[in-house]
């Protein structure tokens, strides 16, 4: 029973850094419709500040002036990114956003490793709370019960914030209706760096605080970025209570996970996540999110087309080009060319999702990873020859997505996307802790292509007519009947229901074939690398595809592929240096703030600007001047209000 | 007694677009103190666009707004806002999650010189419906109680000049009545109001003058007793 008391005592208190930092992701979504991936960072860099604090500040009174002044620090750093980062981009496309956090998390990354090195920081302990207190005899660390006496008094305080003064109902109102608010005389830009500023500060509260149990280092970021999402999206976006909740039943379940069945430290909180939303698809506390409640976003969606002569003519110079690399261009390039060639297809795959589906998927790796396990197993257990393996990946990999996205499919908006990234997660970790099966970390080697791939540049011919052949398949198919019938499902369920369309299951056969074509590059990318580890099925790939698609041009057809080209001829040359994440955020941010409609939609209206267009989507007199149109947003994401 | 100052907007040569469309051409009107002006015309005729253009939430391409002297043209909208041009959208856009209290909330203002100042008790006074059920939440409100209660909650920022967009669609008889006389007596006390309308009777019965827009073109700006002396314009501009 005392056994019992102390762990739960000690999941009570890792959930008061839980809560902190997940109730600032929450507020920064609710109001501004951002999808804060460097939340993470905020909550390193207040574990940072908070330790060099320390250093100086002696005692009790310096301790937690130290942890109340990291969160201050951070605020004000959260201000900067939002003025200089965020504000260019507001009118961008939904969600594309998150692109430019991914940029400052790359950022923060290597100014953090430049200011503290890349030492581990161990916390130090907090003075007057250095003992234990013995409770049914077991110990339990005087530190822990402060944390579980303060985070009550946090969340009253937000809960006060928001219910009871006017900020909050400004923050409130807003989260529903952001024009509405400035056409009442309300200056929303500051009311948006308002939050960002609690919501930063709330993350370098919970990092600094919890210096005394974990300490600081650099992987910090991301290794609290899943957690955080999967406690507010448990909660209910934008419910501070449903937050508290939710990070009170992580943190518990996970200290017990941790002594009763350790293999399901990994995946636990997925687990429980998914089982939430399967029952309450809005999270605990939240509320259905009503469709188009939140008008359009940006400007009409401009009809894509089949390409014409001229980009006909320039892809086939291109496939020209490729086929000619080997006889010019260096071993080197050749491999550099296949690697480009493998993640073209796995981002345009995603993009077909994305851009014409309207499904934002966060954990796409999930099948490019799925499909090069699929092929891998074969290969390793059953001795498949390659071309049965081959063949195999994209059944495997398609079949992972039928069942996610049935499961997925009943969700919209972020609660899909955070679905998606919990089930994703769930296979990472089944590939991670089955040892004997999957060779968990070490993963599989030695997986070959057939003799007649194995000359020099055969396999780089095979990639080249598989992956540009999957990649015109697509596009095939977004101008076919179901491409077409996709794509109203995106732009009106209700009206492309009435017109017969059954919207879920087009979408759950888009899902079907992004995740098979994900799964054919899987298979390309195993046979051509010799082997796979599971970091193919991390979160960090499934975001490299998103950051792509997102940065080429979602509403644009070659978006994915121009994307997922242009990152990784950066990525290979940058990577040479010491400093390249910095320079790769930096470029990222420059690249968002300079086009936010991705590369090709921004290039595009430049052309349009210069050159005049003749396709204007107005011009048919379909659109009712004087009338805005309201409808759900395409690929967007959305949740609850602040409550 | 309520007051409010002096003043005049004034749209010249204004030219919106709605992506390419091109929606008001050259719309010039102006609207003095104390008055209240219909705007009329058909579906797609521009009304909206007209009311948006003023409130800068559609930016005219070209033109000039101007309210009190100061031009509004490519302010954002929160300063015309503050201005004191009270808006009422088309589409209510009540905040369904907050209570009515909390919906006048955020339209409050500070007072502004020589403008009447509303408070939420003498806001209920007028739409003592909402008074009731100040506690609710805005989505437990019926098409009308929303229509008072984005009335109410933009007269909360003291407005000088109101800006209705097609108060009355999509409203029963009754209530469009009653709305009708809450526009009288905010007129009878000296508050000016540009209001969209395509309800001829309704605007006939608060307005004293008529814009007719068609095709974002002016089509017609006089008073309403001659509009019924040409019933030519009616019909050509008006009716179905």
């Amino acid at each position: 029973m005392g056994l019992f008391i102390a762990q739960l005592l000690t999941g009570l208190a890792n959930a008061a850094t839980l809560f902190l930092v997940a109730s600032g992701l929450s507020l920064i979504f609710g109001v501004t419709r951002i999808v804060n991936f460097a939340h993470g960072s905020f909550y390193m860099l207040g574990a940072f500040a908070g330790y060099s604090l320390m250093q100086v500040l002696p005692g009790a009174i310096g301790f937690w002036a130290s942890v109340l002044l990291s969160g201050l620090i951070v605020g004000v750093i959260g201000v900067i990114v939002e003025i200089l980062v965020l504000r260019p981009v507001y009118k961008a496309p939904e969600l594309f956003q998150l692109v430019a956090t991914f940029g400052v998390i790359l950022v923060i990354q290597d100014l953090a490793l430049m200011i503290w090195g890349a030492e581990d920081l161990l916390g130090p302990r907090a003075p007057g709370l250095k003992g234990v207190v013995r409770i049914m005899g077991e110990p339990v660390p005087k530190y822990d019960l402060a944390l579980i006496a303060i985070t009550p008094f946090v969340l009253f305080g937000l809960w006060y914030l928001i219910t009871r003064t006017r900020v909050g109902v400004l923050v409130r109102a807003a989260t529903q209706d952001r024009e509405m608010v400035a056409a009442l005389g309300v200056n929303q830009s500051w009311l948006f760096t308002g939050v960002f500023f609690l919501g930063a500060a709330l993350a370098g509260l919970g990092g600094a605080i919890q210096l005394p149990k974990g300490g600081a280092d650099l992987l910090m970021d991301f290794n609290i970025l899943a957690a955080i999402f999967v406690v507010v999206v448990i909660g209910g976006m934008g419910s501070l209570p449903g937050a508290y909740i939710a990070a009170v039943l992580i943190s518990v379940l996970n200290v017990f996970g941790v002594s009763y069945l350790p293999q399901s430290t990994l995946v636990l909180m997925f687990v429980v996540m998914a089982v939430v939303l399967t029952i309450r698809p809005y999270g605990l506390l939240g509320r259905e999110e009503v469709v188009g409640e939140h008008g359009q976003v940006g400007e009409p969606e401009r009809p894509i087309k089949p390409a014409g002569t001229k980009a006909r003519l320039l892809v086939g110079a291109l496939l020209i080009a490729l086929l000619a690399l080997p006889a010019v261009g260096s071993h080197f390039l050749v491999i550099l060319a296949t690697d480009i060639i493998i993640f073209c297809l796995f981002a345009a795959s995603l993009h077909f999702l994305l851009g014409l589906g309207g499904l934002v998927s966060f954990g796409h790796a999930a099948y490019f990873g799925g499909g090069a396990y699929v092929a891998g197993l074969l290969v390793t257990h059953a001795h498949a020859p390659m071309e049965l393996a081959f063949l195999l990946a994209p059944v495997g990999a398609g079949l992972a997505a039928v069942i996610v996205g049935w499961l997925c499919l009943r969700l919209t908006g972020v609660y899909f996307a955070m679905l998606t990234l919990a089930l994703a997660q769930l296979l990472w970790s089944l590939v991670f802790q089955w040892d004997e099966f999957t060779g968990g970390d070490d993963g599989l080697v030695d997986i070959w292509p057939a003799s007649w791939l194995s000359e020099s540049n055969s396999y780089f011919y095979f990639t080249v007519i598989v992956g540009v052949g999957g990649i015109i398949l697509l596009r095939h198919i977004a101008h076919s009947p179901f491409g077409y019938a996709l794509r109203a499902s995106r732009d009106s369920q209700r009206q492309a229901e009435a017109t017969g369309i059954n919207t879920k299951r087009v979408q759950w056969m888009a899902f079907t074939l992004a995740g098979a074509l994900a799964g054919v590059s899987g298979a390309l990318f195993v046979f051509s690398k010799g082997s796979v580890f599971p970091n193919e099925l991390e979160i960090a790939k499934s975001f490299d595809a998103l950051i792509v698609v997102f940065l080429g041009g979602v509403k644009t057809l070659s978006g994915g592929v121009v994307g997922a080209a242009s990152l990784e001829l950066v990525k290979d040359y940058l990577t040479r240096f010491e400093y390249w994440r910095l320079t790769l955020g930096l470029l990222i941010i420059v690249v968002v703030i300079l086009a936010p409609h991705g590369i090709v939609g921004s290039l595009r209206k430049l052309y349009d600007k210069v050159f005049g267009s003749n396709d204007d989507p107005d011009s048919t007199g379909l659109n009712t001047p004087g009338t805005t149109q309201s409808r759900d947003m395409p690929g967007g994401v959305s949740g609850g209000g602040v409550s | 007694m309520r007051q409010w100052v002096m003043f005049v907007l004034e749209l010249t040569g204004v030219n919106s677009f709605y992506g390419k469309a091109h929606i008001l051409r050259d719309l010039g009107f102006s609207i003095q103190a104390g008055e209240v002006v219909s705007l009329l015309g058909r579906n797609g005729a521009g009304k909206t666009t007209t009311v948006k253009s003023i409130m800068q939430l559609v930016s005219p391409a070209s033109g000039e707004v101007t309210f009190d002297g100061q031009s509004l043209t490519h302010l954002p909208t929160h300063r015309v806002a503050k201005l004191g041009i009270g808006y009422v959208p088309e589409e209510r856009r009540i905040f369904t999650d907050l209570t009515i209290s909390e919906n006048l909330e955020v339209g409050r203002q500070p007072p502004r010189d020589g403008v009447f100042e509303w408070t939420q008790d003498i806001v209920f006074e007028l739409f003592p419906n909402l008074a009731e059920r100040r506690n609710n939440r805005g989505k437990a409100l019926s098409g009308g109680e929303q229509q008072m209660l984005s009335i109410a909650r933009t007269l909360m920022g003291n407005p000088r000049l109101l800006l209705l967009d097609e108060p009355s669609e999509g409203i029963a008889p009754v209530i469009v009545e009653q709305m009708a006389q809450t526009i009288l007596k905010l007129k009878s006390e000296g508050l000016p109001v540009l209001l969209s309308e395509q309800n001829l009777h309704f605007a006939k019965i608060v307005s004293d003058r008529a814009i007719i827009i068609e095709g974002g073109l002016k089509k017609y700006d006089g008073a309403f007793a001659e509009l019924e002396s040409q019933p030519e314009i009616r019909d050509a501009y008006l009716s179905v």
